[in-house]
């Protein structure tokens, strides 16, 4: 009976078919073999990576050459996890840092590990540990997390403007 | 009222699907516009978007489009969840109001990223229509069987609108479906949404169109015959579908009388009409002869649908007709929802 009916359930669910774009492809496509890829914008020549669509933000224009970048970069500035969440997979507290790559003019997100997060700091340089090689894929997880790499800290001016 | 004027109009090539992003999809569209009318991003001081995050189903994927407008000096935009016509819209309130005198208006979208027919659907009411997933297809039919069963339309009409239609877009070449098709033959085709068949439906597309509107006081500068908005209004029908009459859209009317369509004759019409039932409905809906007006001299929104590009580009073709001297006077007019729910319609005018 109709008049019995108080609640349905109707679970909303559509497939996209995701496309990273000509201009991510090459990014893709490093990262499974390795290299870690950005773009340089033809007319301000920044350096994107990743190379954010294929796209100059600041120039509207499409970015041009392909730029190896890394693999060790700069922390310009971090976060220490101390909160646990639903569904946290690292042990707290960890460090979520921003990592200007050699190269590269913004930074990428990334985890910091093998360190004290109360050691961790503006300007620590750090290098990336790769998964085992048998699983890459083209993604950014290839890399599990960056470390140390035990170099003199870089410079304030040497970041300063990517803060 | 300033006399604000449509200068330029481009549309990026449509296609079936593209690998490209939407980003990489806007960027060259919006530097070929800006070339057309001879301005420079600093001459654009209003930019306004429209589009639809349930097309990719990325939440705020508006937002990236703006990594496509080299925002720096940072710029004054606006994006609207609908087409872009809407965008237009804005855009033109903006210019009344003074705050802005040259507006940059896109739309976009890749209708390619999933199933249309299910992602629309998500417009709809959320609390008693959507959740039962009726598609967009399915409602359009219901469109059409009212209008058809109240003597409104018949099918031989939207097959003829469907054989003219095909038969015009042989022209433009930025289309997706075209031919000669005799509407007898396609009356023969098999149903797919009854009362609708896959003719009656659009060729659906992944695409860009935009333009550029300005004040009088420049629009010479950029466009040798600008496209005057003599009369602009935005009507919207309730989302209620049950309490609807679905074979008419009062709102079209609605807009239609306030924009002041019949003041005078009607050179050329570009209707956002997606379905061919549409053309019939609105046409009447708005005061407009079809014997007399030249109907979507492009091919219109049938035989390319970009979604949320293609009611800005019925603007844009309307313009177009101006720019070119073909029409002295032209509607524009675009639709979203579901059975012609909402309807923006606009005079433009060559003198
Ligand atoms: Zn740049």
């Amino acid at each position: 009976m109709a008049d019995d009916i108080l609640r349905i359930r109707t679970p909303i669910g559509i497939d996209y078919t995701w496309s990273s774009g000509p201009g991510s492809v090459g990014y893709m496509r490093g990262l499974e073999n390795g290299k870690l890829l950005g773009r340089r914008c033809p007319v301000c020549e920044l350096v994107y990576f990743p190379p954010r669509n294929g796209v100059c933000p600041r120039c509207g224009v499409l970015l041009a050459d392909e730029v190896e970048v890394g693999p060790r970069g700069t922390i310009t500035t971090f976060c220490v996890v101390n909160v646990p969440f639903l569904g946290q997979t690292i042990k707290i507290p960890y460090v979520a840092a921003t990592i200007l790559l050699d190269g590269a003019d913004i930074g990428m997100q990334h985890l910091i590990q093998e360190c004290e997060a109360a050691d961790v700091r503006m300007g620590m340089r750090v290098e990336p540990v790769w998964r085992d090689k048998s699983l890459w894929t083209p993604s950014l997880e290839n890399i599990m997390y960056y470390k140390p790499s035990d170099e003199p800290d870089a410079d304030f001016d040497v970041y300063a403007r990517h803060l | 009222m300033r006399d604000v004027a449509i200068v330029a109009y481009i549309e990026g090539q449509n296609t079936a699907a593209t690998s490209q992003t939407p980003v990489e999809m806007i960027v060259p569209v919006i530097h070929e516009i800006l070339k057309r009318a001879n301005v420079e991003r600093s001459d654009i001081d209003f930019w306004c978007h429209g589009s639809c995050d349930y097309m990719t189903g990325q939440p705020f994927s508006f937002v990236s489009a703006v990594d496509a407008l080299g925002a720096w000096p940072p710029i004054m935009e606006s994006h609207v969840e609908m087409d872009g016509a809407w965008a237009l819209y804005e855009a033109w309130v903006k210019i009344q109001t003074g705050e802005a005198e040259t507006a940059l208006v896109f739309g976009n979208g890749k209708s390619s990223a999933g199933d249309m027919n299910r992602a629309l659907t998500l417009q709809l009411d959320p609390y008693v229509v959507a959740p039962l997933w009726p598609g967009f297809r399915a409602l359009e039919a219901m469109g059409a069987r009212a209008a058809i069963e109240a003597g409104t339309v018949t099918e031989r009409q939207m097959a003829e609108v469907v054989s003219r239609s095909l038969r015009d877009a042989s022209d433009n070449p930025n289309v997706l479906a075209y031919g000669y098709r005799d509407p007898d033959e396609l009356l023969d085709e098999p149903m797919t949404a009854n009362p609708l068949r896959a003719h009656d439906c659009p060729a659906m597309a992944d695409g860009v169109s935009a333009m550029i509107m300005t004040t009088a006081d420049r629009a010479l500068e950029m466009c040798d015959r600008p496209a005057w908005i003599r009369g602009i209004d935005h009507r919207i029908d309730f989302q209620n579908l049950g309490l609807r009459d679905l074979g008419r859209s009062n709102s079209a009317a609605l807009a239609a009388f306030h924009a002041g369509v019949t003041k005078d004759k009607v050179d050329v019409a570009e209707l956002h009409a997606t379905h061919s039932h549409h053309e019939v409905i609105l046409a009447q809906s708005m005061g407009i002869d079809r014997s007399t007006t030249r109907m979507m001299p492009s091919g219109g929104a049938l035989v390319a649908n970009p979604l949320m590009a293609a009611g800005l580009a019925r603007f844009g073709q309307a313009a177009r007709q101006i720019f070119k001297g073909n029409a002295d006077r032209a509607v524009a007019h675009a639709a979203q929802g579901a059975c012609l729910q909402q309807n923006i319609v606009a005079v433009l005018e060559g003198n």
